[in-house]
């Protein structure tokens, strides 16, 4: 396979109440749950999107980033081949434990479809396609802790196999109002800002 | 810019294996496929569900009574009880070493979820799915930290295209994937609350039919660049969002036809090449209604096709490996097998289902799946003629 070089265009982080925009601060609040901090987020950046609402906290997490991330390079008008490659320590178990709580009672019954489905991690990718119209490569998966080698490899795979011109890659975690995204884009457009950077120094930074 | 184009690797699958209540192993599976057995059977189980329900389960003495054969070990959940019977044989007919070029791919949906049941810990710990593939990885002694695909129901065929994919770009020279789900009060009560599931065993693409029946199974399949002991090449894959509704498919089957199209071009061969398509077939009205259209935009309304859904039913991550593993073998005996459950035409467009077994010579296959989240995967396999 060809090995084209590729370069990180942007990234995003979202942890303990603050989102950072290539290396930026973009958004803070006083220590507050996710639940608010996101809605505060949400308004902040004056997203038109009332579905958001309806989403499970580890959809709304990458949907904040993902929107930073990629309003200003897709549109509406074209077709956008941006590949969704994300990942996660605890899949969907935050949701997962809702419905579990839901069917643990005979006597207290109540499994929703609503909640169902969103015990799959993969939702989260369908939803940012959703919003971004990105008809295109997307995968979810899970390990220990964030795994930078193969994040890259992986992105690095789509992009010089052409099954994608950019990359929206990273980690999304999410239990218990514990949260961390890192999220980048990558392709193969040079870009000088951040050569000196992986996405494990970004990651780690 | 190609002064480093080298010739793409050539990518195989050389061995496979699989777990259901129809047998625990392939050929015991192709019998009972032969005699017209299915899994799907009646259950009365309150600890699953309130009502009686269909499902294809597998039965605990069973697993127990095999996995007794090849450890002594009792830490082990179910499920991993049935990965790792999927995988020993195969781990050791290859006589592969499972050194830093040797991957352990895992896909599942909802893995030990079993687990939340209990309030406890530890039981919590092992609801994680790096968990379940650490403790598989380390029963075999895997030198290279397992990779888990969790993406719906296409994980299981989706798992089988991130394998292609690593190694063609030489990060590994050989990968095990291995595909389980089981049948979970967890599972049964989320398809019944979006009234997913059928009164009857699944009937897909059937007029009468009304949803799933779920099942449990697990597959396992060795991936190489090595055409050693087999003659089925992977030859295209594609996985496509349909960026359209995360509970349900695209009506036009976008994703599913893009998904197709683009395999379809990596493989270098024309939609009228393929002599079967082991689909998805879940037997809920709109996934069916879906891929017809997307078969019908892609002129491929005439290539026979099934569902091996009425044989095993739903079985979630599992069933994309499952089923690829059932059509390698249709294709090593030119055979196609009937597509069971399936009674009178239920979807607006012509589709080739196969109503009973025959022989035909199988040169192009392809394997699709579709899932929530609007997700879907196509990959085709050649037979070396």
């Amino acid at each position: 396979m060809t090995q084209n070089k590729t370069y990180i265009q942007s990234y995003i982080k979202i942890e303990n109440n603050e989102i950072v925009l290539n290396g930026e601060t973009v958004f803070k609040t006083e220590p507050t749950d996710f639940g608010d901090f996101s809605k505060q987020a949400y308004r902040n950046f004056d997203i038109q999107y009332p579905k958001f609402f309806k989403m499970d906290a580890l959809s709304k997490l990458a949907f904040l980033g993902a929107e930073l991330l990629l309003s200003p390079i897709t549109s509406s008008e074209t077709e956008n081949n941006i590949a969704l490659v994300l990942a996660n320590k605890s899949s969907s178990l935050d949701t997962d434990v809702k419905h579990q709580e839901s069917i643990s009672d005979k006597e207290n019954y109540y499994p929703s479809p609503a909640v169902f489905v969103y015990t799959l991690p993969n939702i989260c990718l369908g939803e940012i396609s959703i919003r971004h119209q990105l008809k295109s490569e997307n995968s979810f998966f899970i390990f220990e802790a964030f795994n930078p080698e193969f994040m890259s490899n992986y992105s690095n795979i789509l992009l010089n196999s052409n099954k994608a011109d950019t990359v929206l890659c990273g980690w999304v975690e999410f239990f218990n109002d514990n949260y961390k995204a890192f999220l980048c884009t990558i392709s193969g457009k040079e870009n000088t800002k951040y050569t000196n950077e992986t996405i494990n120094t970004l990651y780690n930074k | 810019m190609q002064e480093s184009n080298k010739m793409t690797r050539e990518i195989y699958i050389n061995e496979t294996n699989c777990i259901t209540p129809l047998g625990f192993d392939v050929d015991s599976n192709i019998e009972a496929i032969l005699r017209s057995d299915s899994g799907i059977q009646l259950h009365s189980d309150v600890s699953l569900m309130p009502n009686s329900f269909y499902a294809s389960i597998i039965s605990d003495e069973n697993i127990n009574n095999a996995f007794a054969e090849i450890s002594s070990e009792t830490k082990y959940s179910r499920l991993e009880k049935m990965m790792i019977l999927a995988l020993e044989p195969i781990i050791k007919n290859s006589g592969v070493e499972l050194n830093s070029k040797t991957a352990l791919i895992l896909s599942t949906t909802k893995g030990n979820v079993t687990a939340l049941k209990d309030n406890s810990g530890d039981s919590f710990n092992n609801a994680h799915l790096d968990v379940l593939a650490k403790n598989i990885a380390n029963f075999f002694k895997f030198q290279t930290q397992p990779i888990v695909v969790s993406n719906a129901c296409v994980s299981g065929i989706l798992a089988v295209s991130v394998a292609k994919r690593m190694i063609q770009s030489e990060l590994y020279d050989t990968i095990f994937v291995v595909a389980g789900d089981e049948v979970s009060e967890f599972v049964l009560s989320g398809f019944n609350a979006f009234q997913a599931m059928s009164e009857l065993p699944c009937k897909p693409y059937s007029k009468n039919r009304t949803g799933v029946s779920l099942g449990e199974a697990v597959a396992a399949v060795l991936i190489s660049a090595e055409a050693k002991n087999t003659k089925i090449k992977i030859i295209g894959d594609s996985s496509i969002n349909d960026a359209n509704h995360i509970s349900g498919p695209s009506r036009t089957g976008e994703g599913l036809f893009r998904s197709i199209q683009n395999a379809l071009k990596e493989a270098q061969i024309e939609g009228n090449k393929l002599d079967y398509i082991s689909a998805h077939g879940t037997a809920t009205p709109y996934n069916d209604e879906m891929e017809a259209i997307a078969l019908n935009r892609l002129d491929l309304q005439n290539v026979p096709i099934n569902s091996l859904k009425g044989f095993y039913g739903h079985t979630l991550g599992a069933s994309g490996l499952l089923e690829t593993v059932i059509a390698i073998e249709s294709a090593n005996r030119n055979m196609l097998f009937e597509s069971k459950g399936f009674d009178e035409i239920g979807v607006s467009e012509t589709i080739n289902l196969i109503e009973k077994n025959e022989e035909a010579t199988i040169h192009f296959f392809l394997k699709t799946a579709s899932g929530f989240g609007g997700c879907n995967t196509a990959v085709i396999f050649e037979k070396i003629m």
